[in-house]
């Protein structure tokens, strides 16, 4: 017989590096803002990259914030994720064009209300789609992600022509309404209006987000979903019903995060979901598939990294992200913060 | 011996047996058959994609694994000799130099993106390689001085695969000119590659690999490391493909973003895998084959169709030409739900 293992309990208090842990990927936001502030000569450049940074990283958080949960609730990946931004898009700009006289008057108050009416449309259109998409094109694939990625990569392919059909091949060309055109100055930098507001919009709806998911019944049940689906469906919820839910608003997001990313470029192409899947799929990878927080810190890690490595080395701009997404997997390889699953 | 040459791996099915042979025989005497320039095009165009999609259902058929940077494999091939023919002496040297850079280059990509990702969870590879994929076909048309950016690269290959060489007068009504040799060239090179890819799923090694598709949990249990046999497979497809790609960029003369990076391409990959059949590479063939002559003729019938329901609203839209994805959409979308196993697995079952 062997002697019982030597109990020896440790009583000292969790180092700084072991309770920091969980925290660290919180912390490589500022990291990056005082690196880009050591890289760039200028500080009134760097307050304007970071801006825009900002900006760049709040819509992708949105756009990518649907996918994520969908993944994390019910293991369904969707690579058709993309087309609700092109929709969204469409419907939105058009909603614009149609309000002409909302957005081209001079007062902010008439143009907020012609942005916010485009953002309500686009987001009821991708939510609709996204309840059809549901239904036809993932609900007979749970289960199989092969079969997953093939069938949500052929709904994008068809949802895409479809709107080459409906508004033409040809890229369409939008003005920011009158008020939020321009620049404000802000210490020496030039501050885009419209990345003002984009920054206060992502960052109401992730806090909207977050009090949804942290406060509330419902959010108790998608959090809880995530951790585990087969306790929270015995314990008689119906975890079916969640994740449609979950589906609609997070297709209903991307089409708002269309319609922000389409003011922002001032131009929308049927194709303009598909290339903004690919960001979205770096942020999802190192946020960590499932987990919201994630999702936000790798947005706007990886806004920020663009824009700076885009005014430092331009050509470099598209492999940082890659090398971001490198560099972080070898450290975490599941994510900044990994999902538990008991699946 | 022909049981040996297919690696015991018969078509198992009369009438896959007919088509397939009536496709060899088309394809080998292609030249003969279908005089001029563009049934011979397209009959080039066929052996590439056969081959490019059997490297893909390795992948994918095989292995279980989703790749979206296939393309970005064809492409370096197709650069890689681009790039040789550019830069070399002209010659046979330069084709060879450049498809094996091609190739292992491939691979190495094909390596490195493995192990970051497979090590995971299978799902991140497609994501991964989405992502690796769009940045270099970006970063092909960004180096513009080396890649020639948008404009693709035209370069000259040995003169003995040019129209301009002849060697006799005419054959049976065809020309004997350099243009039959590089045809030949394309043909037997995917012809010889096929048929290595079908040793490979044949062997002991493609039975670890269905076997990890099915279940890799149970793979990992019985002894395998699903990892290296993934890896392994994945760098195998990869090679394949720039080979694919090199036979390609020979046949061109020209490469370009357009014709070997583009998602397009990618795109008809996976639908000509699919409505082939997944899992056996006499999918690739069938898939290929209808793929490529619907896409050379079916647009034709598409306009014509369109033209027919003039005035009616939104119809015309929808059958226009350029719409025909659409409809391979929907046939793709359809076909992965209801003939999981495609034309081939149709066939068999048939039977």
């Amino acid at each position: 017989m062997s002697a019982a293992p030597k109990h020896a309990p440790t009583m000292a208090k969790a180092s700084v590096m072991e309770r920091l842990g969980p925290w660290l990927p919180m912390l490589l936001v500022p990291v990056i803002m005082v690196l880009g502030l050591l890289a760039i000569p200028s500080t009134s450049s760097w307050l304007t990259l970071t801006v825009s940074g900002l900006a760049m990283g709040m819509m992708i958080f949105i756009m990518a914030s649907g996918m994520t949960l969908v993944f994390g609730l019910m293991d369904v990946i969707n690579f058709g994720h993309g087309v609700f931004i092109s929709v969204g898009a469409f419907v939105g700009v058009s909603v614009l064009l149609v309000l002409s006289g909302m957005t081209g008057a001079p007062s902010l108050m008439l143009n907020l209300l012609a942005i916010l009416l485009a953002i309500i449309a686009a987001a009821i259109a991708t939510g609709a789609l996204g309840w059809a998409f549901e239904r036809v094109i993932v609900k007979p694939v749970y289960g199989a992600h092969l079969k997953q990625i093939l069938v949500t990569m052929g709904g994008l392919i068809v949802v895409e022509q479809l709107i080459v059909v409906l508004w033409g091949p040809e890229e369409i060309y939008i003005l920011r309404p009158e008020s939020l055109q321009g620049a404000v100055t802000f210490a020496g930098a030039a501050l885009e209006k419209y990345r003002l507001v984009a920054v206060a919009v992502g960052l109401a709806l992730f806090l909207g987000m977050r009090y949804v998911l942290r406060s509330t019944k419902i959010g108790l049940i998608v959090r809880a979903g995530v951790e585990n689906g087969e306790m929270v469906e015995a314990l008689g919820y119906r975890l079916r019903l969640v994740f449609v839910g979950v589906f609609v608003a997070g297709s209903a997001l991307a089409g708002l995060g269309g319609v922000m990313w389409g003011l922002y470029q001032e131009v929308i192409t049927a194709h303009m979901g598909q290339q903004m899947m690919i960001l979205i799929f770096i942020v999802v990878i190192i946020g960590g598939l499932g987990s919201v927080e994630g999702c936000f810190i790798g947005a706007l890690l990886v806004g920020l990294l663009q824009n700076y490595i885009a005014f430092i080395e331009p050509k470099a701009a598209l492999i940082s992200n890659i090398a971001l997404m490198v560099a972080i997997l070898m450290w975490r390889p599941q994510g900044m913060i990994p999902v538990v699953k008991a699946k | 011996m022909i049981v040996k040459l297919l690696s015991g791996d018969m078509p198992r099915s009369k009438l896959l047996s007919a088509i397939l042979l009536a496709i060899l025989i088309c394809l080998a005497f292609a030249p003969f058959i279908f005089p001029g320039v563009r049934s011979l095009d397209t009959a080039a165009r066929i052996c590439v994609f056969i081959l490019l999609v059997a490297s893909y259902d390795l992948m994918l058929g095989y292995g279980g694994i989703v790749s979206f940077a296939h393309t970005m494999f064809f492409g370096m091939g197709a650069y890689g000799v681009a790039l040789a023919c550019t830069y070399m002496e002209r010659g046979f040297g330069a084709l060879i130099v450049g498809a094996g850079a091609g190739a292992l280059l491939a691979a190495v990509v094909a390596f490195l993106i493995g192990l970051f990702s497979l090590r995971v969870r299978a799902i991140f590879f497609a994501m991964i390689t989405l992502a690796v994929a769009s940045a270099v076909a970006v970063l092909v048309s960004q180096l513009s001085g080396l890649t020639g950016g948008e404009d693709g690269l035209n370069y000259k290959i040995p003169r003995e695969l040019t129209p301009a060489f002849k060697f006799g007068s005419e054959f049976l009504g065809v020309k004997l000119n350099g243009k039959l040799l590089n045809y030949y060239v394309v043909f037997f090179g995917a012809f010889l590659l096929f048929l290595l890819l079908l040793r490979i799923v044949n062997s002991p090694f493609g039975r670890v690999l269905q076997a990890i598709r099915e279940n890799d949990f149970r793979a990992e249990a019985v002894g395998y490391r699903v990892i290296n046999y993934r890896t392994a497979a994945t760098c195998i497809s990869a090679a394949v493909a720039a080979l694919a790609g090199a036979l390609y960029a020979i046949w061109l003369r020209y490469v370009g973003p357009d014709t070997a990076l583009s998602f397009e391409i990618m795109v008809d990959i996976l639908l000509m895998v699919v409505i082939g059949g997944m899992g056996t590479m006499y999918g690739a063939v069938i898939g290929a084959v209808l793929f490529v002559v619907a896409q050379n003729y079916l647009q034709e019938l598409m306009s014509v169709a369109s033209a027919a329901v003039e005035g009616i609203p939104l119809l015309p839209d929808l059958l226009s030409a350029d719409r025909w994805l659409l409809w391979l959409g929907l046939l793709f979308v359809l076909s992965v739900y209801f003939f999981p196993s495609g034309v081939v697995g149709r066939l068999r079952q048939g039977k």
